[in-house]
């Protein structure tokens, strides 16, 4: 490293504290270092005033309400958010119950089975699933998925048709493709990366002597895993799993393009709904009013949703980033 | 234990223990097969998708490519076929620059700020911490967030979208600006007050540029996530047909959101467009992604002490 000439003190009365040269610019680079720090907190503390102040008008009519009632109708001035809310309840727990153990593992292949020189190009292939945008994942879904998947639906509605819990919730209406399964798969993939990312380094902070440990107690790959991995990963796959959580309630785009935009509260997976984000892309051009003030309301409800689910998540994953510490 | 008893030889061999897997039995190594298997097949269940995905994005979007295509004003009438995309080309390249420029020196500067000067402060982890949250803030969000506090006051404008990608990119920039840092040597930091340096200049000449591989590997990796993002923009620049090379006047379009537009169409002229787009645009993201990648293997190898 080249180190340049201006750093040398001409002379010695530079050292110590009396240095006069270079004490303001000391200081104003520090000034300028905290502004860029602080802008953080800045952003966050206006992201909620702003949205919580533009949305205030439908929080103080609707009151209760708001939250609790299914009942949207923008033309009677009614603005229940319930169903969108269950919407996105729905499709982010589908997108979880798939995507949890897929990324887990290819995690677990990145780790503990792949040889070494194939681990960069797979996790390589898994960033490039990540940075698909969203708005191509839903031009695929839209245009491609969408149009296959109703007689794979209705294949699944009949196979469980007479299972009494599964027959209702494998059913709705086959013959459009846009369902809640569908955002919900749509999403199940989106988020596989980032889980996968999470639960990759808490695999690898796995000390290499335990699972050593199991495999020289004649062990199985497999017995090693659930003796030495998962034992000491359940935080940090706890709190993977959180992540993929808000990043599915918050997508917007490629669930609009699929979910069918019909607001309704049924068990059945393959009819259309609403989630939250794409209520609000969708009918945000053509309202006013107390109209907008409700949809940026759900931008508040989103906001402080993911918020919470992110604090959780970063928090369980800090305590166990610090028993490593400890141990 | 599954060992094969050999007939009595002249000097026995003390048995050695078979450190083989399949001494283990046939039930647990079945057991360990199929989970190994299954390992396997979740890896091939990530892949099908982005094969898929990819592979029609390149087939279906390739006959739209032309020069024609990334230059022409997008048709007036959307249902009407024939190339032009030139306007969204221009506004996603304008839009995330403009988020670049004011994204990447800001989030450079909390990155010092958190490794250089707070790294044990408890400010400092408050906003280690909430950098951290920030990055799971929904783009939707971002975008209601520009919407209340600017474009309700100056209208829309590419300036508008290029606020809310900035405030997407910012948390991004900083975490990796701080664990870059983080990788630097602190003899490093030491020889350059030994000689005398100060605190400011130390930081800038001495340990951002031995970190500067890293930190722009993963300012490309935010490019590419900005570049790519629709729903901030779709009511912060709204949408036009004409190029609009002036970033704080009028609307302005990207690709990404020319796809969102003509993928709801039903006619084929528009769907060709968003194929096309779609192409242009996941050419652009991947290039980002891959050059972050190949810088932080470099990063990577060079400190690899």
């Amino acid at each position: 490293m080249a180190i340049h000439s201006e750093l040398l003190p001409a002379s010695p009365e530079h050292l110590g504290d009396s240095r006069p040269p270079g004490r303001g610019v000391d200081r104003a680079f520090r000034l300028l270092a905290f502004a860029g720090g602080i802008l953080v907190l800045v952003i966050l503390a206006l992201i909620a005033y702003s949205t919580i102040s533009k949305a205030w008008p439908a929080f103080r009519d609707e009151g209760i309400d708001y939250f609790t009632s299914d009942v949207w109708d923008p033309a009677h001035a009614a603005f229940g958010t319930l169903a969108f809310s269950f919407g996105t309840l729905v499709i982010s727990v589908i997108a979880l119950v798939i995507s949890v153990p897929v990324s887990i593992g290819i995690a677990l292949f990145i780790t503990e089975v792949s040889p070494r020189w194939l681990r960069r190009p797979v996790v390589t292939l898994i960033d490039l699933l990540a940075a698909v945008p969203s708005v191509v994942y839903g031009l695929w879904g839209l245009l491609v998925l969408v149009p296959a998947l109703p007689g794979f639906y209705q294949d699944w509605h009949d196979l469980f048709a007479d299972v009494p819990v599964l027959g209702s919730v494998f059913d709705g209406n086959p013959i459009a493709g846009k369902a809640f399964m569908t955002a919900g798969l749509i999403l199940a993939v989106m988020i596989t990366p980032i889980i996968t990312a999470v639960t990759r380094e808490t695999f690898a902070t796995v000390p290499q002597a335990q699972k050593d440990a199991a495999l020289a107690m004649g062990a199985t790959r497999w017995e090693m895993i659930r003796a030495a991995v998962f034992p000491h990963s359940r935080s940090g796959m706890t709190a993977a799993i959180l992540i993929g959580l808000g990043r599915a309630m918050g997508e917007t785009i490629a669930v609009a393009l699929v979910i069918g935009s019909s607001p309704q509260i049924t068990e059945k997976l393959f009819s259309s709904g609403d989630a939250l984000p794409s209520v609000i892309v969708n009918q945000f051009g053509e309202s006013t009013g107390t109209y907008q003030a409700a949809l940026i309301g759900m931008g508040v409800v989103l906001f402080f949703l993911t918020l919470m689910i992110g604090v959780i998540a970063r928090t369980v994953l800090a305590r166990s980033e610090r028993k490593l510490g400890a141990a | 234990m599954s060992m094969t008893m050999t007939p009595p030889a002249p000097a026995p061999t003390p048995a050695r223990p078979s450190i083989r897997r399949s001494s283990a039995g046939p039930w647990r190594s079945a057991k360990s097969a199929i989970a190994s298997t299954l390992i396997v097949g979740s890896l091939v269940v990530a892949i099908v998708p982005l094969v898929l995905i990819v592979g029609y994005v390149i087939v279906r979007g390739i006959d739209s490519i032309s020069w024609a295509f990334l230059t022409d004003d997008i048709p007036i009438l959307s249902r009407s076929e024939g190339p032009g995309m030139g306007p969204a080309v221009v506004g996603t390249l304008l839009i995330t620059g403009a988020a670049t420029v004011m994204a990447v020196p800001l989030g450079v500067l909390g990155g010092i700020y958190l490794n250089e000067y707070s790294a044990r402060t408890a400010l400092g982890r408050v906003v280690r911490f909430l950098a951290e949250v920030m990055t799971g803030v929904p783009s939707i969000v971002m975008g209601l967030f520009i919407y209340s506090i600017w474009v309700l006051r100056f209208g829309v404008s590419g300036f508008a979208g290029a606020l809310a990608l900035g405030c997407l990119m910012l948390p991004v920039v900083i975490r990796t600006t701080e664990e870059m840092l983080k990788l630097v040597a602190p003899e490093l930091r030491e020889s350059a007050y030994a000689l005398g340096g100060r605190k400011a200049g130390t930081i800038l000449r001495v340990v951002l540029p031995a970190a500067a591989p890293g930190i722009v590997s993963g300012a490309l990796l935010a490019v590419a996530r900005a570049a790519g993002e629709t729903a901030p923009l779709l009511f912060t620049i709204l949408t036009v047909n004409a190029t609009n090379t002036n970033l704080f006047h009028g609307p302005n379009t990207t690709l990404s959101v020319q796809i969102f537009r003509n993928a709801q169409q039903v006619f084929p002229g528009p769907q060709q467009r968003a194929w096309g787009a779609a192409l242009t645009l996941i050419a652009i993201v991947f290039i980002f992604t891959l050059l972050s990648r190949g810088l932080s293997a470099v990063f990577s190898r060079k400190h690899r002490v």
